[in-house]
């Protein structure tokens, strides 16, 4: 097998006093779906933000493919091959739907400043080449319709759809989704999971998602990774850590394990 | 390719210099200085309106950029003269002296901007004034600037047909960047930094780079001015220079290159007809920027162009086509 695409050594993120994620484990695989779930304020959005550079962890390695890449700036990480969503959408609000999209190209104009402004036809080549690479992205989310539309103009399901757009072109070997169904019905729920899966059989690629209600990860992902506290309090497939009593605690509370008459392990063995 | 290339680049500087070159002999002195001053203005707006409305910064030092261009040039000009005898040397000299005006400012503009772009909003707009007055108390205090009366008797080589090239410039930069990826990648900037960084876009790298562009062009505004006025003074280039200028582009709608251009022309060419009134000039710009920002807060464009407003002309760009 080959290298992990990212492996994530005793991450630890500490804002003075408080512990965020503490010795947070991951390894992810190419064209592997991993879902982190955890209740409100588990550390999650935490976790991602320690992988994707917005904050450097305080201790602990984030390696992609086989390179350490902490205390690098976001921007470079993204150049190694990791895009992420946000949980609240970011999206250039002012700009196109082809221009958001666009942007994400960026890394891979090789046309610089006097070029472009020269209009140079390496320039021209270039410019062509993004646009119709963002068209491309545009079209598998399937906001093709949209292309000259303002980002803030977009219904919000298609606004999280041109989010997912943009990471994607980027180019990424692991896509992070913070929350990605957010404010979304179940029927939305259950159909942008499935465009999901898609997306990682069709471009081949390992997704990290985020998710708050576990029953929307449950069915497409196939491994779980449950934070509380920025503790790693489970991991496993979906059927396992499904019946996990520190998960249920966590997310249900005690009252309700003991209502369910549900013994609670002391100690905590998993 | 190749000529394709240079005509696409060189015909609009070739065809506005012909153009000011032929209607600059029949005009009185007045409008000939107004225009000049119309031109400067516009570069100014121009430039500025990369770093604050494309990119969102909010610098408001840039007449600090412009005198550091225009005493490299005046000094580089002096210190030649009598070297040179011949009309065409002494052109090529000047050329010369603007070109190092342009890269003192634009080191200047690297200098300032690499510490001090990593504060936003308030906290830069103070660190460029700071910048700007630091500048002119340096001036001031310099034996070898002029002190406070500066560098009189330049010669005047400062002509319209050159205001006229270098305005042309400044615009096809501005209009060039702004649809080139580089352009995107400044506006992502300004609509959300953290997003932008996520995807990929250098952000110090970027704003920096949209610092030392600006900076360039007004050290090339500040080398025309002081070449046409024959004297380089402290005067010129005070803070209320640049709040002139921003109030140009906040006016003219942050992120608009036309909306900059038009209001640095129209507010120019008002004030100095305007002239008999000179001391109420900071009063027509208030009224005007409070009038404004309660009527049409977004400017007078907002962030688009005069040619997405024309239906006509937003098919032809929409279809792939470069104005």
């Amino acid at each position: 097998m080959s290298a992990p695409v990212l492996e994530a050594r005793k991450v630890t993120m500490q804002f003075g006093g408080l512990k965020a994620l503490s010795e947070f484990e991951l390894v992810i695989e190419p064209r592997e779906l991993v879902g982190l779930i955890g209740p409100n304020g588990a550390g999650k959005t935490t976790a991602f933000n320690a992988i994707t550079g917005v904050y450097p962890p305080s201790s602990g390695d984030v390696i992609l493919s086989g390179e350490r890449v902490n205390g690098q700036r976001p921007h470079q990480i993204c150049g190694k091959g990791i895009a992420r969503t946000f949980q609240n959408i970011r999206l250039f609000k002012q700009l196109s739907a082809i221009d958001n999209v666009r942007i994400a190209c960026h890394q891979r104009a090789q046309a610089g400043f006097a070029a472009a402004v020269l209009r140079s036809g390496g320039f021209l080549a270039d410019e062509e080449r993004i646009t119709r690479r963002a068209e491309e992205f545009l079209q598998v989310m399937g906001l093709a319709h949209r292309r000259d539309e303002q980002a803030r103009n977009l219904p919000y399901g298609e606004q999280r759809r041109l989010e997912i757009a943009r990471a994607l072109a980027t180019g990424p070997k692991l896509l992070c989704l913070d929350e990605p169904a957010a404010g979304m019905n179940a029927s939305e729920k259950v159909s942008l999971m499935e465009l999901v899966r898609k997306i990682r059989d069709d471009f081949g690629l390992a997704i990290l998602i985020i998710e708050h209600d576990m029953r929307v990860v449950m069915g497409i992902s196939e491994r779980l990774v449950v934070l509380d506290h920025g503790v790693t309090i489970a991991k496993g497939s979906p059927e396992v850590v499904r019946k996990d009593p520190k998960v249920i605690e966590a997310y249900l509370g005690d009252s309700y394990l003991e209502e369910k008459h549900i013994a609670v392990p002391v100690g905590g063995g998993k | 390719m190749k000529p394709l290339i240079a005509l696409r680049s060189v015909a609009p500087l070739l065809l506005t210099g012909i153009l000011v070159a032929l209607v600059q002999g029949s005009l009185p002195d007045y409008w000939y200085f107004v225009l000049v001053v119309a031109g400067i203005n516009i570069i100014l707006a121009v430039s500025l309106n990369i770093v604050n409305g494309f990119t969102g910064q909010f610098s408001i030092g840039h007449a600090g950029f412009m005198a550091v261009g225009a005493y490299t040039a005046a000094k580089i000009v002096m210190s030649t003269r009598g070297l040179v005898s011949t009309g065409a040397g002494e052109q090529l000299v000047f050329l010369g002296a603007l070109a190092a005006g342009m890269v003192t400012a634009a080191i200047a503009g690297f200098l300032v901007g690499m510490p001090s772009l990593r504060l936003r909003g308030d906290y830069l707009a103070i660190v460029t004034l700071g910048f700007n007055e630091i500048i002119r108390v340096i001036i001031e205090n310099s034996e070898f600037l002029g002190q406070a009366t500066g560098i009189s008797g330049l010669p005047k080589l400062t002509t319209l047909a050159y205001v006229g090239m270098a305005a042309a410039i400044t615009v096809m930069v501005a209009v060039r960047l702004l649809q080139s990826t580089h352009g995107r990648a400044l506006l992502a900037i300004r609509e959300d930094e953290v997003a932008a960084e996520a995807m990929g876009v250098d952000t110090t790298g970027y704003k920096v780079r949209a610092f030392v562009i600006a900076a360039a062009l007004a050290g090339l505004a500040g080398g025309l001015l002081v070449f046409y006025l024959q004297l380089c003074t402290p005067k010129s280039f005070t803070f209320i220079k640049s709040i002139e200028v921003v109030a140009m582009i906040v006016l003219g709608g942050l992120g608009s290159v036309s909306g900059a251009f038009l209001t640095a022309a129209v507010l120019t060419i008002l004030l100095e007809t305007l002239r008999g009134f000179s001391e109420y000039r900071m009063v027509v710009y208030s009224l005007l920027l409070i009038f404004f920002m309660l009527g049409r807060p977004a400017g007078l464009f907002g962030t688009r162009e005069i040619w997405d407003l024309l239906p006509r002309w937003r098919r032809k760009a929409a279809a792939g086509g470069a104005p």
